[in-house]
């Protein structure tokens, strides 16, 4: 029997039947339930109402179903924080389980937990555990003090459990090291600048040690950590280097490339005259090439790692090219990779080999591929330049099998070519342009466009081919309308008498048919030098240009080295900085190679921060710093002295407050739990904006008399002069949990009003009529009537600008008007908006800072027991009062009718000012508009 | 940020939709691998597949097997070998314990999945994922927790991960398989491009209690360490161990000494790089008569020794996709046209040494021309010839020394196999 009984359904009252089964008094019946609950967890269906049931099935004696509960508790525990503290005795006795597996089981799954509450009972069971006899159980545990570190670091650091880890280095059980190294590395990544690791010549004995005996997975971790190290000296390097070698012959690819990263590391302190770095150079290059004997994904990781050793150590894989021939069969993504190493070891003495390979890829079906094989001969005929005549007569030969994107590739390496090697391979210049009607990527028209440009005096017609392309100037992409304006340019600076016409012409297209900032200046450019100084147009136009390098997509050197000392990650994958995959904040340590041996260079400091010349930054690549200083400093006007301060942080908050955030507000949230919003709103300095809580206070006339919520006047919102005679004003009031529009109309026309209707747009809550628009008799001149028109959050949803706007249609019998009004915030505050005290403060202080918001309200004379009473009356709730050297705090909650949730801690100030600190998290919108409300 | 590795994986089908998975770090929104399969689909339509996407700052590295999609998602700068070399291991574990990993054996075993899972990897580093010792732990029935059976077993975090204590046999026997494979890519003008012989020693061990034991080959680095230097030596350019064998004894004295795994397993891999030519050569001629017909002549000539003989030979040629009604002759072997694949195999069952056949093939094509543009996928070939090497790798000795003293013996056997191509012209 397989577990896919389990997925069968009962669908109706399902979860109600688990519910029983999970109480049931027998034990295989519980099991069962268990099952089930994990199945339908499996395929996404929230089980999370069961989770006081599934906790109750946790102390048991079967292995299996605690594994279950275990894993069901991981799964929830986030969602229903208070009740996860009922597990929690479960976990500190299973800690002391005589079975290792169940202690083990127990401290892993415990630091999966992640709910900051319970952390604080972990400590002691953990530290137990990290002490345990069985290795099993100190391995876990191991692992566990980077899990909780990433919950709670502090937590970590005044427990001590970071001077336990680093003694489990020296722990007698390899695995228990591996992952304390392990545990240890992931937790020095969130602190750059501590030495945590402390790795000094003892460690890393200890270090190498257990790289012998220890799982594959172990080797990995430790080969990492050692690629963080800074060996003394070379004669400490080179020792390093012999034990870490062995490695090269295991048969995890992946140990195979963290050994790869260590050596290649510290290779660069060993000096090239030693007889031991020839050796190290030679064990390198078979290794890496049974790599391409691993799977396809390994064989990528490899290969894009390939790429960076051979621009590092060229002579590594130098006689190594055959193998990095493209089979028929390899996925697209290793052809592509072995193509460009290809390239890179190209030399003279295998140019022949690759040429021929080259050109059979070529007349390949994958066009990516053949694209990339056509410009491949281009490089390397920029590369080795006695296989430069080879090449171009390889590609010229492709261009005579005139597919289209072989041919458009061709021509634009050819262009390179000419640069490199000029006045040496024109004569191909013809055959370019028989193929010129067949171009229509923008790179080889643009190149194209560039010869005839160029080589003008060498082509008869270039005038009439040039003219040809300026007939559709404007539907040419940039790229090409600049090189042509160039090339016409040029043509004429040459060909001046010909073609004084067709300069005019693409000069005025430029200039004055474009709107392309670029194309203009360089337009006008043209214009001015033509017009003032011939003979310096000739001269900056007609200059000779610079040959082009040799190899254009090599690896800046500070990048590469970095990317060197992380071999094998995503960053040398992606040839991206390691910085690159950091969020937020977190500092990022910049890995550098060792200072080179022999350079000079004192190797003594071990501090590579400081010394080698690899320190020094490029000169050309100016800091980020120093543009922003330049940039400022560039002619502007000399820097305002002061700048306008930017005073009540309300301003700025209510700005952000409407962009962005809304969609996840609105959206999702279908089944889960609301989300939770909190704002602190700090009555005082911008009584312009705290108008909608203002309005709050200012009603409800006597002290503590118990007040509804409040309704601001009737407005205009339709006047009578833009609907054909109909007036229409109103306001919005929440009575008794319902949301009423209150409407009078008022008939100005001379003739009777009939058949009215009301509809709303789709606006930010879904507002939307409840019923229709009751107005019963027909309507006379000058006549004016009430309407209360009941109102349901049920319409659909769409988000308006401001939030709480709102638009109207209303139609009569002459025709339809619409106009729009907004609604104030507080009229979404339902009656049920009071949260759990403990709830209130669990989440009070998850809200992420961003989320909040601050006010102040001036010139409000209340207590907070008068303040809190009224806002009661809006349903803003308060939750609890404290007072803080005589100020007292609310803090309020409310909820909105789509589930979300808004936090505020209200501060008041002693006499005159009534303070409200408002907090609120993602959706911040809501208390601003409330605020901004009429 | 600085990563072992993965902070969920996936088990997702062929539709995306998601099969299982396990959060190991809560650092990455699980619902983000709802991202994964638009973007494979996304870059299966440009061409462009490949291992690693990305979305905003989520990495997806993934992998296929079966009907499956094996995905890990990651927001640091992981190791992206380990992951992948941790995604193999997965698809190996669950074959070995559910025979064949696709969608019904993962619902058919989610409870042991979920186990798996669980000890495989914690908090993003991978843990004991040797299937042999996992199975005395984790098995397919729920197990009581009687005493006796919830012992962590030592090899878990033992140096020796991979062997349990007490095993025994009333016979010790080791088989040991030498397989060759020659990989040589031939260009249309019949030169040989590259050639290389990758081989495997595999280990069938049948061995009571804890035992030692040492191969000795006739390994030209090892003769030179040793001064001995009779009878022919080989050259192995690289060398790949199984976990189990001590890798700085080797790089010290290329000496091969080991506990064995219980069972079957691959001992060590090695490459050698010397020019060698196909062992059965072809030569082919295809005419196209556009919009009437297409001939094709093979010839296959068997280059090894007399006493020797080829067994399963498969000779695969491509012909156009839009060819229709077949006809062949064989000098000896059948011929079969699978149109699914665009091939004709020829198969032949015994193909002797210095022998030659031929094949002619003649297909019908349409009069419309097809104007698609087809690859030109080469000629493979297949083939097992026994007790042969082409390096000449042999293996000299096996010692086994158990404490207990028994006599074991150990069986040698060698295969060649092909895995070469040869281009059209």
């Amino acid at each position: 029997m397989t577990d896919s009984k389990y997925f069968t359904t009962t669908k109706k009252g399902e979860i109600f039947e688990l519910k029983a089964e999970l109480n049931s008094d027998k034990k295989e019946k519980k099991k069962e339930a268990v099952k089930k609950v994990i199945a339908s967890m499996t395929v996404g269906k929230d089980v999370s109402a069961l989770f006081p049931d599934v906790v109750n099935c946790m102390q048991t004696d079967n292995l299996e179903l605690k594994k279950l509960v275990y894993l069901y508790l991981m799964n929830y525990a986030k969602s229903q924080p208070d009740m996860a503290i009922m597990a929690v005795n479960t976990f500190v006795k299973d800690c002391e389980d005589l079975n290792p597996l169940i202690r083990a089981l127990a401290v892993r799954t415990m630091g999966c937990i992640r709910v900051d509450k319970i952390t604080e009972y972990l400590c002691e069971p953990l530290r137990k555990c990290l002490k345990d006899e069985d290795p099993y159980v100190r391995k876990t545990a191991a692992v566990c003090v980077a899990k909780l570190h990433d919950i709670n670091a502090q937590l970590v650091e005044d427990q001590g459990f970071l001077d336990t880890l680093k003694d489990l280095i020296s722990d007698s059980n390899p695995m228990v090291v591996a992952n304390a190294v392990a545990a240890l590395s992931e937790i020095a990544e969130s602190h750059p600048n501590s030495n945590l690791l402390d790795l000094n010549p003892q460690t890393i004995n200890k270090l190498l040690t257990a790289l012998n005996e220890c799982t594959e997975w172990g080797q990995i971790f430790i080969l990492d950590c050692l690629a963080s190290y800074l060996p003394r000296d070379d004669r400490e390097s080179q020792s390093i280097c012999e034990r870490v070698t062995p490695r090269l012959s295991h048969a995890n690819s992946a140990v195979v490339l963290s050994a790869v990263k260590v050596l290649m590391k510290f290779m660069e302190m060993l000096p090239k005259d030693l007889d031991y770095y020839g050796t190290l150079l030679k064990k390198l290059a078979p290794p890496l090439v049974t790599l391409l004997s691993a799977e396809p994904e390994l064989q990528y990781v490899a290969l894009r790692n390939i790429n960076l050793i051979v621009q590092k150590r060229p002579e590594i894989l130098k006689h190594e090219m055959k193998v990095f021939f493209v089979k028929y069969n390899d996925p697209i993504y290793v052809k592509l990779e072995k193509l460009d190493i290809m390239i890179r070891l190209a030399s003279q003495a295998n140019i022949a080999q690759v040429l021929a390979e080259l050109k059979e890829y070529a007349t390949e079906v994958d066009v990516d591929f053949v694209r990339k094989a056509v410009r491949a001969i281009g490089r390397c005929a920029i590369k080795v330049e006695q296989s430069a005549e080879r090449c171009v007569s390889t590609l010229l030969d492709l261009i005579q099998t005139k597919v289209n994107y072989v041919v458009q590739e061709a021509i634009v390496v050819i262009k390179d070519i000419f640069r490199k090697y000029p006045n040496k391979y024109e004569s191909v210049i013809a055959t370019l342009c028989e193929n010129l009607d067949s171009l229509d990527e923008p790179e080889a028209r643009a190149a194209m466009i560039w010869i005839v440009g160029e080589y003008a005096e060498r082509i008869d017609n270039a005038d009439e081919l040039l003219e040809s392309f300026l007939e559709g100037f404007h539907d040419e992409s940039t790229q090409v309308q600049l090189q042509l304006l160039t090339a016409i340019v040029k043509l004429f600076l040459k060909k001046p008498t010909e073609t004084q016409e067709l300069v005019q012409q693409v000069l005025s297209l430029a200039t004055q048919d474009s709107d392309n900032p670029d194309l203009r200046d360089r337009g006008y450019i043209y214009w001015r030098l033509l017009s003032t100084d011939p003979v310096a147009a000739k001269e900056v136009v007609l200059a000779e240009k610079p040959l082009i390098s040799e190899e254009t997509d090599l690896i800046e050197p500070t990048l590469l080295e970095e990317l060197i000392c992380h071999i094998g990650t995503l960053a040398s994958v992606y040839h991206k900085p390691p910085s690159a995959f950091v969020e937020g904040s977190r500092g990022v340590q910049h890995k550098r190679l060792p200072p080179r041996a022999g350079s000079g260079e004192s190797t003594e400091s071990p501090d590579v921060g400081q010394s080698g010349p690899s320190e020094a930054p490029p000169a050309v690549i100016p800091s980020q710093g120093d543009l922003l200083g330049d940039l400022l400093n560039l002619d502007l006007a000399p820097p305002t002295a002061t700048v306008p301060s930017v005073q009540p942080s309300m301003q700025m908050g209510a700005m952000d407050l409407l962009g962005g955030g809304l969609d996840s507000l609105l959206g999702g949230d279908i089944g889960g739990s609301p989300s939770v919003t909190a704002m602190p709103a700090s009555l005082g300095s911008a009584p312009a904006v705290g108008g909608g809580l203002g309005d709050l206070f200012d009603l409800g006339g006597g002290v503590g008399m118990p007040t509804g919520s409040y309704v601001a006047p009737k407005t205009v919102w339709l006047l009578a002069m833009k609907a054909k005679g109909l007036e229409i004003s109103g306001t919005f009031a929440r009575r008794g949990g319902i949301i009423q529009m209150d409407l009078s109309l008022t008939n100005k026309a001379m003739s009777v009003m009939t058949d009215f209707a009301i509809q709303f747009n789709r606006n930010s809550f879904g507002l939307a009529p409840a019923g229709p628009l009751q107005v019963l008799t027909p309507l006379s001149p000058n006549q004016t009537i009430d309407v209360s028109l009941p109102l349901s959050t049920s319409g659909p949803v769409m988000k308006m600008e401001p939030l709480n706007n709102l638009q109207v249609a209303v139609k009569n019998n002459i025709d339809v008007f619409y106009f729009s009004c907004q609604y104030p915030l507080s009229l979404l505050f339902v009656e049920d908006g009071k949260m759990d005290r403990q709830v209130f403060l669990a989440t009070w202080k998850d809200i992420p800072n961003d989320n909040e918001a601050q006010f102040q309200i001036k010139d409000i004379h209340l207590n907070s027991d008068v303040a809190s009473n009224k806002l009661q009356g809006s349903n803003i709730f308060t939750i609890a009062k404290r007072t803080v050297e005589g100020q007292d705090m609310l803090y309020q909650s409310v909820k909105l009718t789509n589930g979300i949730w808004v936090l505020a801690e209200m501060r008041i100030q002693t006499e005159p000012f009534l303070l409200s600190d408002l907090k609120c998290t993602e959706p911040r919108i809501v208390y601003a508009n409330l605020l901004h409300s009429q | 940020a600085w990563s072992m590795s993965a902070s969920a994986v996936f088990v997702l089908d062929l539709k995306g939709k998601v099969l299982i998975c396990r959060n190991y770090k809560g650092d990455v929104d699980m619902s983000e691998i709802d991202h994964f399969f638009t973007l494979l689909v996304q870059q299966e339509e440009e061409g462009l597949l490949c291992p690693v996407m990305s979305h905003g700052n989520v990495h997806f590295l993934w992998i296929k097997h079966s009907n499956l999609y094996l995905v890990a998602t990651t927001n640091k700068n992981s190791n992206a070998s380990l992951v992948y070399a941790f995604l193999y291991k997965l698809v190996e574990v669950f074959t070995e314990y559910f025979k064949e990993l696709e969608e019904e054996s993962i619902q058919d075993n989610f409870v042991v999945v979920y186990e798996l899972l669980d000890e495989l990897m914690d908090f993003g580093f991978p843990q004991t994922t040797d299937s042999k010792i996992l199975q005395e732990y984790i098995t397919q029935q729920g197990n009581k927790l009687e005493v006796a059976k919830t012992k962590v077993p030592t090899t878990v975090t033992n140096a020796v991960s991979w062997r349990s204590e007490g095993i025994r046999y009333k016979k010790n026997e080791v088989f040991i398989d030498v397989i060759e494979s020659i990989n040589v890519l031939v260009n249309a003008n019949g030169s040989v491009m590259s050639s290389d012989i990758v081989g495997s020693i595999k280990l069938k061990t049948m061995l009571s209690g804890m035992p030692e034991l040492r191969l000795g080959l006739n390994d030209r680095m090892l003769f030179a360490l040793t001064g001995r230097d009779k009878g022919k030596a080989v050259t192995m350019e690289d060398v790949k161990f199984h976990q189990c064998v001590r890798l700085s004894r080797f790089e010290s004295d290329r000496t091969i000494s080991f506990i064995p795994p219980d069972g079957e397993s691959e001992l060590m891999s090695y490459r050698i790089n010397t020019h060698v030519k196909p062992l059965i050569w072809i030569e082919s001629v295809i005419e196209k008569f556009s919009h009437s017909r297409v001939e094709i002549m093979v010839k296959a000539k068997g280059q090894f020794k007399k006493q020797s003989v080829a067994n399963n030979v498969e000779i695969r040629v491509p012909v156009p996709s839009d060819a229709d009604s077949p006809k062949f002759k064989t000098s000896t072997g059948h011929a079969k046209y699978v149109p699914e694949k665009n091939l004709v195999v020829w198969s032949i069952k015994s193909f002797p040494g210095g022998k030659e056949f031929l094949m002619r093939a003649h297909f019908g094509l349409p009069s419309v021309e097809n104007h698609e543009m087809e690859g030109r996928p080469p000629i493979t070939v297949k083939f097992e010839i026994p007790y042969f090497t082409v390096s000449g790798i042999q293996v000299r000795y096996m010692k086994i020394i158990e404490k207990s003293g028994y006599q074991a013996l150990p069986w040698v056997r060698y295969i060649t196999q092909s895995g070469g191509e040869r281009r059209f012209a």
